[in-house]
């Protein structure tokens, strides 16, 4: 009895060493197994046995019993393991179609640059002011030193909107206004972002209407070497590290002294090139410590507070730091344009 | 201003620095020199030659052979040149010389005859046509009689030079001079300046005997100098001086005019000469012309004037514009014997008031504009009266007649050494300052720590203290200047609450897909009464526009984000999802009285496909809903999702069945909808959406909270209804009606489902909401759910007679 189990174990093992799905195992699993099985059989004829074999017997036949078992689990793990193979081959997607894009707007790369500088000047203590754009003569020209018959009226023709109000020229009013209400009593340390008009016909350099971001610090013994300070720690953050400034003299009626302010050229390194004119630096800005008259104007005693000021041209910036050659293009909002600055 | 470097070199010692080395000083010294123009790059092999034969050419009318003796050999050359001849001196550009225009000269053959070179004009050496003589325009240039045979033409022509082009800041008008650039130049290098030659023999007859004058204006000119030359010969400058204007960017005319051109450069005086034989009298009056009054000047141009201009006359009629051109009938020509030399001091307002009515702008008005020096008057004046004696054989009468009312006043600035650095952060010595003040030649006085700087009218930039601390500071030089940070009071600084809330706006609308733009604020009037948020009683109009295109201000953001998406339509972009965020300019009714209202907005445009994913089927256009959402989001993103409503509006510019008003606490603050079809066509664009919010009251109005509430411990209890209610019922409205009756319990109602049409009788359509219940407090009960249920069902058809769908 004991070679007809070792028999049948033998069967059964090659029977599902054949099967190759889950149901012809299934049919082994009832053939061997089941309760009318060949190894079931065998146990009922076990009767007839000695009482010293028949522990033999049954240990042998569970032994078949539990081999076959085991057998049986591998291979339906085997094949339940294939067949969920085949269902996920089945799945499987070209993972190189395209993406479902998530629809996202650019922001105006003016819009970023004035942002930036903010950012920068708000880090160095400044708050950020703004004001009107119809402006009067007064704060636009008077209260910046700049009297009725000033020669440097010539240098801003404007849009006047009536004898005395104009599209204001550059957002110093702002400060002309801050001052005044401050009523004489610093710190005041604002800058002023905003769109300026002036009479230019518009082409690649000029626009009629652009963005300025000007600055303004008054307290008590502020100094020309805080104003070199602030400058070049705004520069260096906003162009790079490793850029440096110069002042060179220059004239503004609402500072004294006046300078214009270079930075050294990012593409050649302060060799000279095309960009900088072969000179190593490239002009940005404009800056000085306020006029005696200006302070007076608004409030302030000379004596006693000094200050100073700068202005930059937005889109200069924004022109530089993303190699953008025709000015026009700020204002056209070509799509193909605006999309270009998603990243920014 | 056109300042010559070999010109520059007779008063100040530059000569161990370039051109290119002082345009570098003068430019970081605070006088920008904007372009350097070598006058004469590689031109070489040039030299003056002499024709000793001219001759018909046997083959062409129009050309002569010439036998040129160049010092060194005699060549043939063939010249087409009119105004050749046998005896001139001549430019000869020999073979290998290479022309400014780039020709190349070489042996060649000119219908059969040989031509070793070529005989120039003085365009083809490089000068301008505008700054040849007259009588040299249509020709080659002939040299005076005393030219070196042989010698470099070049050099001979003033062309071994560079000239420096400055962009003056409008403070320095004391550089408009020669003299003005070599003061500034010795005060950057601490040298000295070397003043021209002014000494003239006066002849003993007086000025005085044959001229009188009289300044009935001295407000206008406090000072006015005449002196009289006699016996002058009209003709050519010296060859120098004729270079030294062409130079300059002046055409040389003759000796006389010249000599006046070239003192005007020289000291920044401009003088000018009458013809004494052609005044018309001897008396010399200045007076404002009168109204209507005629002149016609120089250009042969007549004048109207008014008693706002400023004239010299002969005591009748006007000889000159003072200040800005001479008359015609007066005017220095070939035959003239005796001149009347003008010398005066005109006040910059006059000058500018003249120049500007008659759109006349000279040498001299420029410079009288910005204001001369009008104590270097009569030294300008000595110095011409020195070269008319040298170069025009003048005999100066002796004297000068003149009427003077000149204020001489003494200005003193007073600075301190403290003062100074303290202002630059600077440590500087008071030595150091004073010796700044002395290369500047200004006179300065020092008490203990005072300095006294005495004002000088050559400098009249220089008032104030700060002025003077400008001058140390650029002559020091600003590289000196350390680097701070300001170390007074500490200021937090950032940025108000509306200015980080336009960032948030900007921020959502951005991740929500829309571009942001930035359009013209100036406008054409058809633009103005177009998509307003509200009744603009007038507009603000630029009182002198440039073109109708921009001649008013704004009065909403849309028309210009429109023609932005017409724009992107012709280059075939046809999905454009813009908005702006911008100010609109609102008048009065009448002209405006103060400075008008600026209302901050935020505007958008939307257009073509939003959502696409097209390999998987998805396009989704834009529609009104598409837009809504944005704004519902914009709103929740602001603090006020519960507050803003919409309802339909009216307006002219958009769809009427698509469009919507947005109110807050029953304030409209902006609208939404379709541009209407009609307008579509006019802009020449497809479907598009819009909106425009007021900014300041979106931003106003009270946020909602951020708080927090303990998460719900109990389950709640969910309910759908499918209600049948007339068409023109508002979805909205029936919301709000669930939200009312389903009181405290009620914590959520979403509209899923709208249908029309099948199964529902005409007229009517079916809403299907989904209700959810909670009390945070306790498990709720089906019974307390349904008595509220039942009480919403009541309302609906008590309100908008809603019948629940079977
Ligand atoms: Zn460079």
């Amino acid at each position: 009895m004991i070679d007809r189990l070792q028999e049948l174990g033998k069967e059964a093992l090659e029977e599902i060493k054949q099967a190759d799905t889950v149901k012809a195992l299934d049919a082994v699993r009832v053939k061997y197994l089941g309760k009318k099985g060949p190894i079931t059989e065998v146990l009922r004829g076990m009767g007839k046995l000695s009482a010293e074999e028949r522990p033999k017997v049954g240990q042998k036949a569970n032994e078949v019993r539990e081999e076959i078992q085991q057998q049986l689990e591998q291979k339906t793990e085997e094949l339940e393991k294939i067949a969920l193979e085949e269902k996920l081959q089945e799945e499987s997607i070209d993972v190189t179609l395209p993406g479902k894009e998530v629809k996202r707007g650019a922001r105006h790369p003016l819009t970023a640059v004035v942002e930036e500088m903010e950012d920068i000047f708000i880090g160095l203590g400044f708050s950020v002011t703004e004001g009107p754009e119809v402006e009067t003569d007064y704060y636009n020209f008077e209260a910046l030193n700049l009297p009725p018959d000033h020669p440097a009226r010539d240098m801003q023709d404007s849009f006047y909107v009536t004898p005395d109000m104009l599209l204001r020229t550059q957002t110093s009013p702002v400060q002309a206004r801050t001052m005044e209400k401050f009523k004489g009593k610093g710190p005041v340390k604002i800058v002023c972002p905003g769109k300026v008009y002036r009479r230019d016909d518009d082409d690649a350099t000029h626009s009629h209407q652009f963005m300025q971001m000007e600055g303004l610090y008054v307290d008590e013994n502020v100094r020309m070497s805080d104003l070199k300070g602030t400058l070049e720690a705004f520069v260096k953050e906003y162009f790079g590290p490793d850029r440096t400034i110069r002042l060179r003299p220059s004239f503004f009626p609402f500072t004294e002294p006046s300078v214009e302010v270079d930075v050294s050229c990012g593409i050649c390194g302060g060799d000279g090139c095309r960009i900088c004119k072969h000179s190593g630096w490239i002009e940005v800005l404009g800056a000085g410590m306020v006029h005696p008259n200006v302070l007076t104007y608004n409030g302030f005693d000379p004596e006693k507070y000094s200050g100073f000021a700068f202005g930059m041209g937005v889109e200069r910036f924004a022109m530089l730091k993303y190699g953008i050659d025709d000015i026009r293009h700020f204002y056209t909002n070509d799509i193909r344009f605006l999309e270009q600055f998603k990243r920014v | 201003m056109l300042v010559s470097y070999q010109w520059l070199k007779e008063y100040v010692d530059i000569s161990d620095l370039t051109a290119e080395e002082t345009a570098e000083k003068l430019t970081r010294g605070g006088v920008e020199v904007d372009l350097l123009h070598p006058r004469s790059e590689g031109l070489d092999h040039i030299v003056v030659g002499f024709v000793e034969e001219c001759e018909q050419h046997p083959n062409a009318d129009k050309l002569r052979i010439c036998q040129v003796n160049t010092g060194s050999e005699t060549a043939q050359i063939i010249c087409g040149a009119p105004n050749v001849a046998a005896g001139q001196k001549v430019a000869v550009a020999k073979p290998g010389a290479v022309l400014p225009g780039g020709m190349k000269i070489k042996k060649a053959k000119l219908r059969g005859e040989a031509s070793e070179g070529m005989i120039c004009s003085l365009q083809e050496l490089g000068i301008e046509q505008k700054l040849v003589a007259k009588e040299f325009m249509d020709g080659i240039y002939v040299f005076p009689e005393d030219a070196e045979v042989g010698a470099d033409a070049v050099n001979e022509l003033g062309l071994r030079d560079t000239v420096l082009e400055l962009d003056l800041t409008p403070n320095r008008s004391d550089c408009l001079s020669m003299i003005g650039i070599a003061y500034e130049m010795a005060a950057l290098l601490d040298r000295g300046v070397q003043l021209p030659d002014a000494s003239f023999t006066a002849a003993s007859e007086s000025a005085a005997n044959k001229v009188s004058v009289r300044v009935d204006v001295p407000e206008d000119n406090p000072y006015y100098s005449a002196k009289v030359i006699k016996e002058v010969t009209i003709g050519p400058s010296p060859l120098w001086m004729q270079n030294r204007l062409t130079a300059a960017g002046i055409r040389p005319i003759n000796n006389v005019v010249d000599i006046t051109n070239y003192v005007l450069i020289e000291y920044g005086q401009p003088l000018h000469a009458f013809d004494l034989d052609r005044f018309g009298s001897e008396s010399i009056v200045v007076r404002r012309a009168q109204e209507e009054e005629t002149i016609t000047t120089l250009d042969e141009e007549v004048r109207t004037l008014s008693s706002e201009h400023m004239v010299i006359t002969n005591g009748e009629e006007p000889t000159a514009l003072a200040g800005v051109m001479g008359g015609a009938f007066s005017e220095v020509q070939e035959d003239t014997t005796a001149i009347l030399l003008e010398a005066a001091y005109f006040t910059p307002a006059r000058v500018r008031k003249t120049s500007k009515d008659t759109g006349l702008r000279s040498e001299s008005s420029i410079r009288f504009e910005k204001g001369i020096d009008q104590n270097r008057v009569e030294e300008a004046s000595a110095r011409a009266a020195y070269l008319l004696e040298r170069y025009a054989g003048g005999k100066v009468l002796d004297g000068t007649v003149e009427e003077d009312h000149r204020v001489q006043e003494k200005h003193v600035m007073t600075t301190d050494t403290n003062r100074v650095n303290q202002l630059l952060g600077m440590d500087i010595t008071q030595d150091d300052i004073v010796s700044i003040f002395r290369r500047l030649r200004l006179h300065t006085e020092v008490d203990g720590e005072n300095i006294a700087v005495e004002a000088s009218t050559r400098r009249p930039d220089l008032r104030i203290e700060e002025d003077l601390i400008e001058e140390v500071a650029r002559l020091y030089g600003y590289d000196y200047i350390p680097t701070t940070l300001p170390h007074g009071t500490t200021t937090p600084g950032g940025l108000s609450t509306e200015q980080k809330d336009r960032r948030t706006i900007r921020r959502f609308l951005e991740t929500s897909g829309l571009h942001e733009a930035i359009t013209y604020s100036l406008t054409s009037p058809d633009r103005v009464k177009r998509f307003l948020l509200s009744d603009v009683p007038g507009t603000v109009d630029v009182s002198l526009p440039m073109s109708e295109e921009r001649s008013t201000m704004r009065t909403s953001l849309i028309p210009h984000l429109l023609d932005t998406v017409q724009y992107n339509r012709n280059r075939q972009i046809n999905d454009t999802a813009l908005f702006e965020l911008g100010s609109v300019f609102i008048g009065e009714e009448s002209s405006l009285s103060r400075q008008p209202e600026e209302k901050k907005v935020l505007a958008g445009a939307v257009t073509g496909l939003w959502d696409v994913h097209l390999w998987q089927g998805e396009k989704k256009k834009t529609d009104f809903f598409v837009v809504k959402g944005i704004l519902e989001g914009l709103f929740k993103e602001v603090g006020i999702g519960d507050q803003a409503l919409f309802a339909p509006s009216r307006h002219n510019d958009l769809h009427p069945g698509r469009s919507a008003d947005v109110s807050i606490n029953g304030r409209t603050f902006g609208f939404i909808g379709q541009v209407h079809p009609n307008v579509e066509k006019e802009w020449g664009i497809k479907e598009t959406y819009v909106f425009q919010l007021d900014l300041d009251i979106l931003l106003s109005a009270d946020k909602e909270p951020t708080s927090y509430a303990t998460l719900p411990r109990y389950p709640s209890i969910s309910r759908d209804i499918a209600l049948v209610v007339g068409e023109d019922v508002a979805a909205g409205e029936v919301k709000q009606v669930i939200e009312e009756a389903g009181g405290e319990l009620l914590k959520q109602v979403t509209l899923f489902d709208v249908y029309e049409g099948e199964n529902l009788e005409v007229g009517k359509k079916s809403l299907a909401f989904s209700l959810v219940y909670l009390d945070p407090e306790r498990t709720l009960t089906d019974e307390e759910v349904t008595k509220t249920h039942e009480h919403v069902l009541a309302e609906l058809t008590d309100k908008v007679q809603a019948v629940l769908r079977q």
